[in-house]
């Protein structure tokens, strides 16, 4: 029998995960002086009360599904992949080769073609840590992390040598084309009279994270290809006796995540800073952990996860701009999470258990 | 006379696993210097019992008394210390340490190993001679038989200076001569007054070594009766229930064509090691070939290369057509295809998805059935239905196919994968340990569901550890020893005494005493693995 | 390339093989109870912060190195919280411990000193310096063995000479003692040793502990000893080639003292060279940089030789059912 019914496994334990982060993150405000209640406040006010902060939530938000689907995508065939941050990096590169070489008509044929682009990039920098998993049992989590500073190495690499601008200073490429710029959520959703999302960064990439979150739950719950990589995840033993070959899922499992991984880049490159820069990807690919793992790796969790983070990235923005608190206030609350949804859900597991069997019990 | 105290009295234990009550207010003495039985079926409890008893599991009620004293074992250390030792069904051994360091682990004296290990290497000495556990005590574990392995459990406890030894099933892993000779030492610790418990799902067992034995049922202690004043079938009933059919009836074996030709199946394993050297068999339609041996001879190995998961060399052939036994064409999947299904020995580990509901798991190794599908996704719906006809058809219970494996029991759990298996209707069954872990209701419907099969002219590949099994179903017995099969049998014209020497790898009866020729056996092919573990 | 070259590369080696060794035998102690530990980056950057924020506030490099070795402990016991006690993902609770420390260093260094997450430099009794070995001076003048001496083998802190230390030390605990058979049985099999009623959530504890104290010493060096003072992210990845070395070294000590001191040399070559011309080809500076990585995956790879784990590494021990 199970101990607890799914609705609490899947809602109770994050949520009071979630809870039990907040409070240690008050706590960790408090002791360097300062007042989490209006900590709180400016963060809400930041992030959520104008249009324009919902502008910059959904754009995070959007970064934070990709790379949590990335890592859920790897969770569900019991793979951890750290490398989200490289394979979104490679994504990037991925884009920009894209856009830059190849002359485009209109922003949303330059999308398909980017989106391609960086999920084919994404895919390649997971493929190897896959393939080596699957072939030679290296680790994936160790290489992944390796991986990911190879990618930084090799794209600052790039950037200085072969694709910054003659003359230009900083490692970068030189600006997009204007026709693959994509339309923001400015342009989208103003009127003539009122000026919605002014400035924010948000853009159409955001619904093609809302629509990969879809696929990926179809793919998952409804294709045999997730049924192997959920079979495959929960059972090696019973994947080959069923047929299915480990390397293979290994191998397609990771690809998809890094292509997910790799998507990233479309909203910061493609969607938000028009060029490629060096470390566009600001962490997204780590934050896609505590996502999918706040998310239960579900891809309905990893959208609420998403935005979620989406909000405290934003809020963080703001108090580090308004306060003396520094932005690593996130990496904490993010640690915070990681360590309550992954590592320490038995703490909030066993004693939930305990109080639905007493419950039952009372009423059998 | 002044009475003795019981060596071992337990009064109303209980203990739950959530939900689950393992055992209820059971209460039980063992008298000093007495062998004493427990029996039941999978899952009655008896291990959970006796896990208690030895510290490893803690009771959620109830009292302990050991030689007439209360006493409380919050953990193994407490039992070691009250003169408890506990041989488990799967052994507590570190499989890279050599034999003397399992033995001191947790006794060491003092705070550097040297002494401790030249003073253990002293008592193995003295406890070799002592009770014919004869072993070499530099021996790395891992390439120890699973006999001689059971043997270093036994020195662990009697170097902590046990008087009273548990030991959960102990001959499921030797050879019936090794079972001989492990009652011979039982018998020999029962004389020099030490106090042991058996736990067995054996009657035979029970009849031949045991004073008085106690029977449990569902976690509760159903009789403890003395051996002499009772007999198996007594036994039988109490352990179900109600009366049981201890034979299965079948007609004599009509054999038809070859089905499945194995000629020179060679397995080497990831470390180099050769599971299969050169196995020949064939399988006729219409007939059960059973496979005995102890565990860990290879038959694992050869029921995986036929259900396409382990790569070989050499010849299988499947109604005379030749099947691939490398490469892409030789997986599960096409193994199905041709018409080969498989109910494999571990169906935790292997046979279900245990988090998958039941439903998901009758599609499992056949998800690409096409009545499975609907365009590109999954016909869940059809899925369903269809577990729902095979569930009513082998009376799973309960008949939920959203219910997740992990939440049948085990016989139920075991019927999900008979009836997946076996309603493909496949020309040939590949069956390992059918009956593992299984209650005697579910033991009765899987055997007479791999009988009617045979029946229907298909072929069955039947691989089991449990003797009667093999006698009772197969029509004919190869027996496997160190990845060869030593010989084949009429199943109607051998006995146990006969199969156990071929398990042992002697084919002629020897004109030492059978152990010396079974131990023999065992140290060169020890030697063997050794070598070949570099 | 001279002598003297070749000494400076070969004693900057040393001094970047220290950080990882320690690392890499705290990993060691941890993994062998059966503990997986991809956290030892972030203690060692909690470690190195603690130790040069100290030593900056009481001028006293050992009281840094004890807050060092202070912090370190703190995230092990968390990291022994979630992976012994409540049974947790080890990978993701080391995870958790990277970011918590590397958030809590920026965010106490911000609040303390106000330095863009940096603490001050530090100076004087704030550093271990380095310590000249009996008779340096005397014998410089012999021929290579004195340079050698004198150069590479003399000269450095005393965190140095521990950890080349604690490598026979370690293998000596390991397989002479009666700890050290409970520890390695414990992540072989801790059913076992659980059986033979010895604890198996206290060996684990305390092997956790061990890896708490090497890499607080090790982050502590790093702050006070290999420089002066923190700065945002100085770990720059030492704990993950510090465990690629002991997957190298497969779990053994003095294997894991080679494969650090070849990470050290790789290191060394790439802070001496920028950009090294071979002639037909000049490799760049990111090349460079990013060669231990590379370096790791293909030792991961296996090409040079299978390692195999503890067998009870990364799982929670869970007694039957």
């Amino acid at each position: 029998m199970d101990r607890m019914p799914h609705w609490a496994d899947a809602v109770l334990v994050p949520l009071i995960s979630l809870i039990l982060a907040a409070i240690l993150s008050a706590l960790v405000i408090i002791g360097i002086g300062e007042d989490p209640v209006a900590a709180f406040n400016l963060m809400v006010e930041g992030a959520l009360m104008r249009s324009a902060g919902w502008g910059y939530t959904l754009y995070y938000a959007t970064n934070f599904m990709f790379t949590g689907l990335a890592v859920a995508v790897a969770f569900h065939a019991r793979m951890f992949n750290i490398g989200g941050e490289g394979q979104a990096t490679l994504g990037g590169l991925g884009v920009a080769l894209v856009l830059l070489y190849i002359p485009w008509p209109h922003w949303s044929l330059a999308l398909l073609a980017a989106t391609l682009g960086a999920a084919a990039f994404g895919a390649i920098w997971a493929f190897i840590p896959a393939y080596l998993q699957a072939k030679r049992g290296s680790h994936i989590v160790i290489t992944t992390i390796m991986f990911n500073f190879i990618a930084a190495a090799f794209l600052n690499y790039v950037l200085v040598n072969l694709l910054r601008p003659q003359g230009a200073m900083d490692p970068a490429t030189e600006k997009f084309p204007e026709a693959t710029h994509l339309p923001t959520f400015r342009d989208m959703f103003s009127s003539a009279e009122t000026i919605m999302f002014r400035g924010a960064p948000a853009n159409v990439t955001f619904f093609l994270a809302v629509i990969a979150c879809l696929v990926v739950w179809l793919l998952l719950w409804r294709t045999r290809l997730g049924y192997e990589i959920r079979a495959f995840g929960h059972s090696e033993s019973a994947a080959k006796y069923a047929g299915i070959s480990p390397v293979r899922i290994t191998v397609i499992a990771m690809l998809i995540s890094g292509a997910l991984a790799g998507m990233m880049a479309l909203n910061t490159t493609q969607g938000e800073s028009e060029r490629l820069i060096l470390n566009a990807t600001e962490g997204a690919g780590f934050i896609g952990i505590a996502v999918a793992l706040m998310g239960r790796s579900h891809p309905f969790g990893v959208f609420l996860a998403a935005i979620l983070f989406g909000f405290l990235f934003q809020g963080g923005a703001e108090l580090a701009l308004w306060t003396n608190i520094p932005r690593e206030l996130i990496v904490v609350i993010q640690a915070l999470v990681i360590l309550f949804t992954g590592a320490l859900d038995n703490m909030v597991r066993m004693p939930l258990e305990r109080v639905f069997l007493a419950l039952r019990r009372k009423e059998g | 006379m002044t009475q003795t105290a019981p060596a071992i009295e337990l009064k109303g234990i209980s203990k739950a696993f959530g939900p689950v009550q393992a055992n209820k207010d059971i209460s039980i003495r063992v008298m000093p210097g007495t062998i004493h039985g427990i029996i039941g079926e999978n899952g009655a409890g008896k291990s959970t019992l006796m896990s208690i008893l030895y510290g490893f599991y803690k009771a959620d009620a109830g009292e302990i008394f050991i030689q007439g004293q209360k006493t409380t074992i919050p953990d193994s250390q407490a039992a070691i210390a009250a003169g408890i030792g506990m041989v488990f069904q799967h052994f507590k051994l570190v499989p890279n340490f050599t034999v003397l360091e399992n033995v001191i682990l947790g006794a060491e004296d003092g705070e550097l190993l040297k002494p401790s290990l030249a003073k253990a290497r002293e008592a193995l000495t003295d406890l070799a001679a002592e009770y014919e556990l004869k072993i070499n005590p530099d021996a790395v574990v891992e390439t120890l038989s699973v006999g001689h392995q059971q043997r270093v459990e036994i020195l662990k406890a009697l170097y902590r200076q046990a008087d009273i030894l548990i030991l959960d099933e102990p001959t499921g892993v030797l050879t019936p001569a090794e079972a001989d000779q492990l009652f011979r030492i039982l018998n020999r610790l029962r004389e020099e007054g030490k106090t042991i418990i058996l736990i067995t799902h054996k009657l035979r067992e029970i009849m031949d070594i045991t004073d008085t034995v106690s029977v449990m049922r569902r976690g509760e202690m159903t009789a403890t009766v003395k051996t002499a004043e009772t007999d198996p079938e007594a036994l039988a009933e109490l352990m179900v229930g109600r009366k049981v059919l201890l034979r299965v009836d079948k007609q004599p074996a009509e054999p038809g064509a070859p089905i499945l030709q194995v000629r020179g199946l060679r397995v080497v394993d990831g470390d180099g090691v050769e599971r299969l050297k050169g196995i020949d068999l064939e399988v006729h339609a219409g007939e059960i070939l059973g496979i005995a041996g102890v565990a860990g001879n290879g038959q694992s190995e050869l029921l995986e290369v036929l259900g396409g998961y382990r790569d070989a060399t050499g010849e299988v052939r499947l109604n005379g057509d030749v099947i691939d036994l490398t490469g892409k064409k030789s997986d599960g999947q096409s193994r199905r295809k041709r018409g080969i299904a498989h109910v494999p020995e571990d169906r935790q580990r292997e046979g279900l998805i245990m988090d998958y509901h039941a439903w998901e798991n009758v599609a499992f190794g056949y998800h690409h059935d096409a009545a499975y599908q609907s365009g590109i996704l999954m016909n869940n719906a059809a899925i369903k239905a269809d577990t729902e006809r095979k569930m009513e058809k082998f009376d799973v219970r309960p008949p939920d196919p959203n219910l997740a494996a992990k939440n049948f029991s085990g016989g139920n759990q075991q019927k999900i994968v008979v009836a997946r298996e076996i309603e493909r209707n496949p020309d040939l069954l590949l069956v390992g340990q059918p009956t593992r872990g299984v209650d005697i209701g579910a033991i009765e419907f899987i055997h007479q569901q791999i009988v009617s099969l045979r029946e229907a002219g298909k072929a069955v590949l039947l691989v089991s550890v449990e003797l009667d099994e093999i006698l009772s179903l197969a029509d004919r017995v190869a027996v496997m020893f160190d990845g060869v099969i030593m010989g084949e049998r009429r199943a109607s014209e051998t006995d146990e005494k006969e199969l156990g020497l071929l398990m042992a790898g002697i084919t002629e009866m020897p004109d030492k005493p059978i152990i010396d020729a079974v131990e023999e056996q065992l140290a060169a092919k020890e030697a063997r693995e050794a070598k070949q573990h570099g | 390339m001279d002598l003297f070259t070749i000494l400076q590369v070969l004693d900057s080696t040393v001094r970047l093989a220290t950080p990882l060794l320690l690392a890499c035998l705290a990993g060691l102690f941890s993994e062998r109870a059966g503990i997986f530990d991809i956290g030892l980056e972030g203690k060692m950057l909690a470690a190195a912060f603690f130790a040069a924020a100290l030593a900056a506030i009481t001028g006293s490099v050992w009281l840094g190195l004890l807050a060092g070795i202070a912090a370190s402990l703190m995230l092990s016991a968390i990291h022994g919280l979630a992976s012994i006690t409540f049974r947790g993902n080890q990978l993701i609770s080391g995870v958790a411990i990277n970011f918590l420390a590397a958030g809590m260093t920026v965010l106490i260094a911000q609040d303390l000193f106000s330095q863009g997450g940096r603490t001050p430099s530090l100076i004087g009794k704030g550093r271990f310096e380095p310590i000249t070995l009996p008779f340096a001076e005397e014998v410089i003048d012999i021929p290579v063995l004195g340079p050698i001496y004198y150069e590479l083998i003399s000269g450095h802190s005393i965190l140095v000479y521990v950890a080349f230390l604690m490598v026979p030390l370690s293998w000596w605990v390991l397989f002479r003692t009666r700890f050290g058979l409970r520890l390695r049985a414990v992540g072989e099999n801790p059913a076992a040793v659980d059986t033979a009623g010895v604890s198996v959530v206290g060996l684990r504890y305390a092997a956790v502990a061990i890896c708490g104290v090497l890499c607080g010493i090790a982050g502590a060096y790093l702050a006070t000893g290999l420089q002066a003072g923190f700065v945002k992210d100085m770990t720059a990845g030492r704990g993950f080639i510090a465990l690629a070395a002991l997957i190298f070294a497969k779990w053994r000590p003095w294997y894991a003292l080679y494969a650090c001191l070849l990470f050290g040399l790789l290191q060394a070559v790439a802070l001496r060279y920028q950009n090294i011309d071979l002639g037909l080809i000049t490799l760049p500076v990111q090349f460079m940089d990013a060669l231990p990585y590379v370096l790791t995956v293909v030792i991961l790879a296996g090409f040079v030789g299978k390692a195999i784990p503890p067998r009870a590494g990364g799982q929670p021990y869970v007694k039957e059912r």
